[in-house]
């Protein structure tokens, strides 16, 4: 933690502080914020802390560069070499920069205590999590979806094949955020977690790479991507219906 | 009261009894069956008409890979169980099954490569059924990783119980994943075993190494969870009494 001060912010303000606005502030007090309105509050808490340190929503997208420039520096600088393997570069790049992100997801969290504060506090930890997952997936998933176009174009990709690059990779990062979560979960307690963490997390979201780099491979080839398309939508929504469970069950081990 | 038996098992004194006492009844017909599956396999089935003698490895590649499979459920099943009921001594098994599967998987990988060489001509090939085993194998050791990054006992109990019940939701996933993949990429020259046109003196000996492998696998899951128990259990006043001789 290099910047403290501004940043470090009152763990329990958000569940009740002064500075929360009242309306939000009494609803949540009187318990009558139902599941969905309480992950919604910390969705929105999320987005505006994330947005207060820029710096490390650029550190991502910037890894997600070099690593796509790794390959034609290191392959060979031809479009016809490169388009071959521009699907599976993205993915495999794509799911290095999620990696790298997940070890933002709890730890500063964890550390100030906000997510004690969360499983006391009543709420269901299933919901907040998940609610903590989406707002990763929008800081991270979206704006690498968004970029992973521009990296298969510069790898040979044709223009056509934007929109379903953009949809594979953004599909297939909401279950790369959800099966992370597990993951960032259970390494919650340890110290310099991110090679086993990467040892965890990284055999279980090899469905998502094959479908995903599918999806991708096709949408080069201007073919029909809506097979691989659905596969990785049926991966992402069991990710969405079990990955909090597991994840809230895995704080709560590493909170005790 | 018909459930006696089971809560009993709990107690870490009488399981490591048990464990004790039933140990040789797996260990002995494991022994029997695997030197009479080798001789089966190894000497009186006629070779294969296409592999030749190659094809024995199967004798030890199969059982290997079965038991890769069913050790991982056992594991899973244990640390459901350790993570449902808080029994510690369900999670002393899963953490026994963990070394035992991955040196299982090893074996599948290492003897399917040593087959790949004569048959494919190459020590590995992207095989869907290899490449799911060395990401199994991957699984397994994430989850030894984990157990030993904790220092607190319990905790690493209920955390890599957590990681083995998402994995095996996981695995079927990652398996057809795989295959799909591999329909896809893999050019039609690997050549496929004739499937189960298996003349009966080359099936009953791989069938007594299976389940001989399956009952080796009991025994040793007995003795490492001895271990397990004493090394868990090593301050309490009644190992005291179980290793007098």
């Amino acid at each position: 933690m290099t910047d403290s001060g501004a940043m470090r912010r009152d763990p329990a303000a958000h569940l009740g502080g002064q500075e929360a606005p009242k309306t939000r502030d009494a609803r949540w007090q009187a318990g009558a914020a139902s599941p969905l309105a309480t992950a919604r509050l910390v969705l929105a808490r999320d987005l505006k802390l994330a947005f207060r340190k820029r710096s490390q929503l650029v550190q991502p997208l910037a890894f997600f560069a070099i690593v796509t420039t790794l390959f034609p520096l290191g392959v060979s600088p031809e479009l016809p070499r490169l388009r071959p393997m521009a699907a599976g570069v993205v993915w495999a790049a794509a799911l290095l920069s999620s990696l790298l992100a997940l070890e933002l997801l709890f730890r500063d969290d964890a550390q100030d205590g906000t997510l004690e504060q969360y499983a006391l506090s009543g709420r269901s930890l299933t919901w907040l999590l998940a609610a903590k997952t989406a707002a990763h997936w929008l800081l991270t998933g979206l704006p690498l979806a968004l970029m992973a176009p521009l990296a298969a174009i510069a790898l040979g990709a044709p223009g056509a094949a934007v929109p379903g690059i953009l949809a594979s990779v953004a599909v297939g990062t909401v279950a790369l955020s959800l099966i992370g979560s597990i993951g960032a979960g259970l390494t919650l307690g340890i110290r310099r977690s991110g090679a086993l963490l990467s040892l965890l997390t990284l055999p279980l979201e090899i469905p998502v790479l094959i479908f995903g780099a599918r999806a991708t491979e096709l949408a080069i080839d201007g073919a029909a991507y809506g097979v691989p398309l659905r596969l990785l939508g049926a991966l992402a929504v069991l990710g969405l219906t079990l990955a909090p469970l597991a994840a809230a069950a895995a704080v709560r081990i590493n909170l005790e | 009261m018909a459930w006696t038996w089971f809560h009993r098992l709990a107690s870490p004194p009488h399981i490591y009894r048990v464990a004790g006492r039933l140990m040789p009844w797996l260990a002995w017909p494991a022994a029997v069956l695997i030197v009479a599956g080798l001789i089966g396999g190894l000497v009186l089935a006629p070779p294969d008409y296409q592999q030749g003698d190659g094809y024995r490895i199967i004798y030890v590649h199969a059982p290997s890979a079965w038991m890769s499979l069913l050790v991982y459920t056992t594991m899973a099943v244990a640390a459901a169980i350790g993570l449902i009921w808080r029994m510690k001594v369900a999670h002393a098994v899963a953490a026994s099954c963990a070394p035992i599967g991955a040196s299982f998987t090893f074996a599948a990988l290492v003897t399917g490569s040593l087959w790949g060489a004569p048959m494919w001509g190459t020590y590995w090939q992207w095989d869907p059924r290899l490449t799911s085993e060395l990401i199994l194998l991957l699984l397994y050791l994430g989850y030894m990783g984990l157990r030993s990054a904790f220092d607190d006992l319990q905790r690493a109990d209920r955390a890599s119980a957590v990681l083995a019940i998402v994995g095996v939701v996981n695995v079927p996933i990652i398996h057809y994943s795989v295959i799909w993949w591999n329909s896809l990429h893999q050019a039609p020259s690997v050549m496929r075993l004739g499937k189960p046109t298996m003349p009966p003196s080359m099936l009953f000996p791989l069938l007594m190494m299976l389940v001989g492998f399956t009952l080796f696998f009991g025994a040793l899951l007995l003795v490492r969870l001895r271990g397990e128990v004493l090394s868990r259990e090593r301050t309490a006043s009644w190992i005291r009494e179980a290793l007098r001789p």
